[in-house]
């Protein structure tokens, strides 16, 4: 159904109501959204959607589409020039190493699909479980974990990914699981507020409180009943962190921590490399990792965005036509001129 | 006879929505003297709100509308946006249900009247704008020590007093008051009535109730309007309508209503219609106890049942109705109607 | 009723529910830095110095002790504002804040300034207008300056204004002859510059500043748009403004008075967020405009894996954090007056 109708009315035809169709399919639920938007939204979704999944695949298949491996400095045994120019071979040019700049901005698209997809997955795997634990259970529970969170929460998150890497880096290893778990350090505080706020509300909703009335344990409230409800706000916010950890990863990476340069090709490291290069009016080293990072981030950020306004009804605007009055067709005018008949 | 201040005629607002349109007000027309106050009455989704707002011609973005809305001889509707914002406060003014949201909480109340007093009688000096609110504000027995504070420091009852005195500062011809007591308690409730009733005694303002309150009614309207899925069903003395209702709607919600001498509760079956698809013909028939076959297929005449009253309904024009459409509605069909 | 008596009661309680907040903080940063094997000094030094050397350190530092004393002794050292002497070359952090905090101070007013004098006009007119084309562009934009990190978008001012056009400095915060002749007053150069009546020196910095300003500003700004449009279009959907309207107030002025004034109290309200957005931010502008800031100076013991100056730094930060968010608690009791009661 549109959002957008036009009435003309017709008194004699009511419009057919048709019965709510039961859909199962995952699938539609995931075209709900897109199909309820409309207008500039539904344009921004969708671009935001397809940008998308252009990167997702580009990080599967980047070694099919990439010239060369992320960390090929050669072709044929002939070295590639440093600071090279785009050139036939290497069509974005090459970086101060001599790497092929299109395709580690290709390779990077993969490191950054599974440092975020980890990412996300254990600050879900963390914060959504305390977040309905605190959120149902209350009490001093709460009280500590609010507290810890918040404390997290206030501290500036890029610090908090830094230190954290930084540690890691010292104590354990590097590479893309550890970063994933440094940058999880930034977004458990969030899901947990999150999945407490919408659990404190849920609480109070008639529906819990019947299922507790009927004796229902509170391993079953929350699993079944809390955790259904709660983990609508969940799509959102994942996809919004998602785009929010593709800059920390960038950031730590331009920092000098996370992933190694030889572990895999991060578009923040290339982009440290290229400092150097701009002042040598360098531009290909910076534009194209740089890129990379603006589109995915701004395609996550539309979806994200987009499923807000019209998952959540107290944004969504609906946008509808002014209906057309035709007076014949509507029944007559009540009575006009009571007064001037009283005399 | 006095002329009318506002007349409505054939007043049609729809709002644009996905389903269709809702047919919120559908072929109003009702007038009001001045300093008269009439009282606009039914249950809740009835197009009442709509139709106060309307008149003040404050309508959202995808709200259609026809018919007239006549106001010193013009049809609001019909004026630019520029001419009818300058009429609103001075000649049309509003008072609302939620007195508590109704004031911009950053602003003093003294800033709310300046405000107001600045863009509709700019040739006031500050301190003259000053003495007309102080005055106003002390109309409503609000103390002028007051003057300076916050929304937020007022009781429910003090913010709708001081709606009605901001509302009452430009001396407005007619007020609007969407039913401006429903949210407080009964007591402040009387005092805001009483200071309503006194209204049209001490300015020559016409007043449009709207309420579903009708002991309201017969305590401060002259007249009265009962409204039935956008629809007057019946208009007339506020005295006779609330003692002898002639509309069936009339009477069963007068019926409902809860007095010192209820002795069981009177509800009226079924629901307030979908005014997107209101039922056919009239739309009180699939709850209404004496309809008749033909209330369902044809629109009722309006019938002058006393001097100044009118009522939308087929038992006041028996002698018209088709031989055998006069049977009572079958209980299915009534049912089968509720339904749809 | 007074209400300098309840503005005073409110500050006192807010300063009275940071302390706990400052404790996690505290306690956190410190968990974090020693939940490693080793001390500090073994941590930055181990390997480079021979171990006797290194337990000597570790006891004139007092990292022998056990770590529950060394916690106690963290937290009060913190809350005088004392935060270590670092391993590596021997600065207190004290002195190291004091030497750098100008220059990171003079970045983020600088980006703050830039982020609310485009942000807030571009977030009213997209909250204003809706659904609109011209909403249509600022919304991009405004996710543009979010999703570009600030260290590509100042990698492409300094290759356009800098490089190409050649109007302004590509990095640094002053050139040499200013670094040279600015005396020492307020370790804020710009200021330090003013008091001395060098205007080249206060135009050189400006010119400076301009780039990595608008590069972090850009960051804050998208952020700053966002939550004005929500707002001014919450504010213009209000109970208050459409009793405004009924009474006659211009369009206009029910959006520049009653909307967006009422739209700006969150925006306040959550500029304590920003603050740390705009912090760690500056560390990245700071990089890649070589600014002599705190955030270039945390990155360099970030490298030579200094415990105590990253810790030190840290906690430094956080209590900003923390303090910023208070004073913006106090600021929003002053602009809404419901806040206080």
């Amino acid at each position: 159904m549109t959002a957008t109708s036009t009435v003309t009315g017709t008194p004699d035809k009511p419009p057919i109501a048709e019965p709510p169709k039961r859909r199962g399919g995952i699938l539609s639920k995931i075209a709900q959204p897109y199909k309820q938007s409309h207008g500039i939204q539904r344009f921004m979704l969708v671009t935001g959607t397809l940008v998308s999944l252009l990167f997702i695949f580009m990080a599967i298949f980047a070694p099919l589409i990439a010239p060369f491996s992320f960390d090929t400095y050669q072709s044929d045994g002939v070295r590639f020039p440093t600071q090279g120019e785009p050139s036939d071979l290497n069509p974005w040019g090459t970086t101060v190493q001599g790497f092929d700049v299109m395709s580690r901005t290709i390779y990077g698209a993969r490191t950054a699909l599974e440092v975020v997809v980890l990412a996300v997955a254990f600050s879900l795997a963390i914060g959504v479980p305390l977040g309905l634990i605190s959120g149902y259970v209350g009490g001093w529970v709460d009280r500590i974990l609010v507290l810890i969170m918040d404390a997290l929460f206030a501290f500036p998150y890029l610090l908090l990914a830094i230190v954290a890497a930084f540690l890691l880096t010292n104590t354990i290893d590097s590479g893309i699981v550890v970063t994933a778990i440094a940058i999880t350090v930034v977004y458990v505080p969030q899901y947990f507020r999150v999945v407490r706020a919408s659990t404190l509300s849920a609480r109070e909703a008639t529906y819990i409180e019947a299922a507790r009335a009927m004796g229902a344990r509170p391993r079953t409230i929350i699993g079944k009943y809390l955790f259904g409800n709660v983990i609508q706000s969940v799509p959102v916010i994942a996809t919004l962190n998602a785009a929010d950890a593709i800059l920390t990863l960038a950031g730590l990476g331009f920092l000098g921590l996370g992933i190694q340069p030889d572990e895999a090709a991060e578009w923040g490291y290339d982009l440290q490399r290229a400092i150097s290069d701009a002042g040598a009016g360098i531009w290909w080293t910076a534009l194209f990792p740089g890129l990379g990072i603006v589109l995915a981030v701004t395609a996550l950020t539309l979806v994200g965005e987009g499923l807000n306004d019209v998952l959540n009804p107290t944004l969504r605007r609906r946008r509808v036509k002014k209906p057309v009055i035709s007076s014949s067709a509507v029944g007559p005018a009540s009575a006009p001129e009571v007064e001037s008949e009283v005399g | 006879m006095a002329d009318p201040v506002l007349s409505l005629r054939d007043l049609r607002i729809w709002y644009g929505a996905e389903r269709g349109a809702v047919r919120a007000v559908d072929g109003v027309s009702l007038d009001l003297l001045p300093g008269e106050t009439v009282g606009l009455v039914g249950e809740s989704g009835c197009g009442k709100s709509t139709l106060g707002r309307g008149v003040i011609g404050l309508l959202p973005a995808g709200a259609g509308h026809a018919g007239e809305v006549n106001y010193k001889g013009q049809n609001i509707l019909e004026l630019k946006p520029k001419r009818l914002r300058a009429m609103r406060g001075p000649e049309l003014g509003m008072i609302f249900q939620e007195p508590m949201t109704r004031l911009n909480p950053l602003m003093k109340i003294s800033d709310h009247f300046e405000e107001v007093l600045k863009i509709h009688e700019p040739k006031l000096s500050r301190k003259e704008a000053r003495n007309r609110a102080m005055e106003a504000l002390r109309g409503m027995g609000i103390p002028p020590t007051r003057y300076k504070q916050y929304p937020h420091e007022f009781s429910g009852g003090m913010r709708q007093r001081i709606m009605i005195a901001l509302a009452l500062v430009l001396r407005p011809a007619v007020v609007v008051a969407d039913e401006p007591t429903t949210a407080l308690d009964v007591l402040v409730e009387a005092q805001i009535i009483r200071i309503l009733a006194d209204l049209r005694r001490n300015f020559d303002t016409a007043l449009l109730l709207i309420t579903h309150n009708l002991g309201i009614v017969a305590e401060a309207c002259d007249r009265v309007a009962v409204m039935y899925a956008g629809r007057v069903v019946e208009q007339g003395p506020a005295y006779d309508i609330t003692t002898k209702p002639s509309h069936p709607y009339s009477r069963e919600l007068l019926r409902s209503t809860i007095s010192l001498s209820t002795t069981e509760l009177h509800s009226i079956p079924g629901a307030p219609p979908d005014l997107v698809s209101p039922p056919p013909a009239c739309r009180f028939h699939p709850r209404c106890p004496d309809a008749m076959q033909i209330c369902a297929q044809q629109w009722p005449t309006t019938v002058a049942t006393s001097p100044g009253r009118r009522s939308e309904c087929w038992l006041h024009s028996k002698d018209q109705i088709p031989k055998g459409l006069d049977a009572p509605l079958e209980r299915e069909a009534l049912a089968a109607a509720e339904e749809a | 009723m007074s209400r300098a008596g309840s503005l005073r009661g409110y500050v006192l309680v807010r300063i009275a529910l940071m302390i706990p907040m400052v404790w996690v903080l505290l306690t956190v940063v410190f968990l974090m830095m020693r939940v490693a094997p080793g001390s500090p000094v073994s941590a930055t030094l181990g390997g480079k110095l021979p171990p006797a050397e290194i337990a000597e350190r570790e006891a004139a530092l007092g990292f022998d002790r056990p770590l529950i004393v060394q916690y106690f002794d963290y937290l009060w050292d913190a809350v005088r504002f004392q935060f270590g002497t670092t391993v590596t070359d021997g600065q207190t952090i004290g002195s190291l804040i004091v030497e750098n905090g100008g220059a990171t101070l003079t970045l983020t007013v600088a980006a703050l300034v830039v982020a609310l004098v485009f942000g807030l006009p571009l977030g009213l007119i997209a909250g204003r207008y809706r659904e609109t084309i011209p909403d249509a562009f600022i919304r991009v934009f405004a996710i543009l300056g979010y999703a570009a990190p600030p260290f590509f978008v100042g990698l492409l001012a300094q290759l356009l204004f800098a490089k190409n056009l050649d109007w302004l400095p590509a990095s640094k915060m002053a050139s040499p002859i200013t670094q040279a002749t600015a005396e020492v007053h307020t370790h804020i150069l710009l200021i330090d510059l003013a008091i001395d009546g060098n205007w080249d020196g206060v135009w050189d910095v400006i010119q400076h500043l301009i780039l990595p300003a608008t590069t972090l500003g850009l960051l804050v700004m998208g952020v700053f748009i966002r939550l004005v449009r929500v707002n001014v279009g919450q504010a213009l959907g209000g109970d208050y403004v459409e009793a405004a309207r009924a009474r006659g107030v211009s369009e206009r002025r029910v959006v520049s008075r009653h909307a967006f004034r009422n739209a700006l109290v969150p925006v306040v309200t959550v500029m304590g967020l920003q603050a740390a957005l705009l912090l760690g931010g500056a560390v990245l502008t700071e990089q890649t405009f070589s600014w002599p800031g705190l955030g270039t100076r945390l990155l360099q013991y970030l490298n030579s894996r200094d415990y105590i100056g990253v810790q030190g730094l840290i906690t430094f930060f956080a209590l900003i954090v923390v303090f910023i968010s208070l004073i913006i608690d106090i600021v929003n009791a002053l602009i809404d007056p419901r806040v206080r009661y």
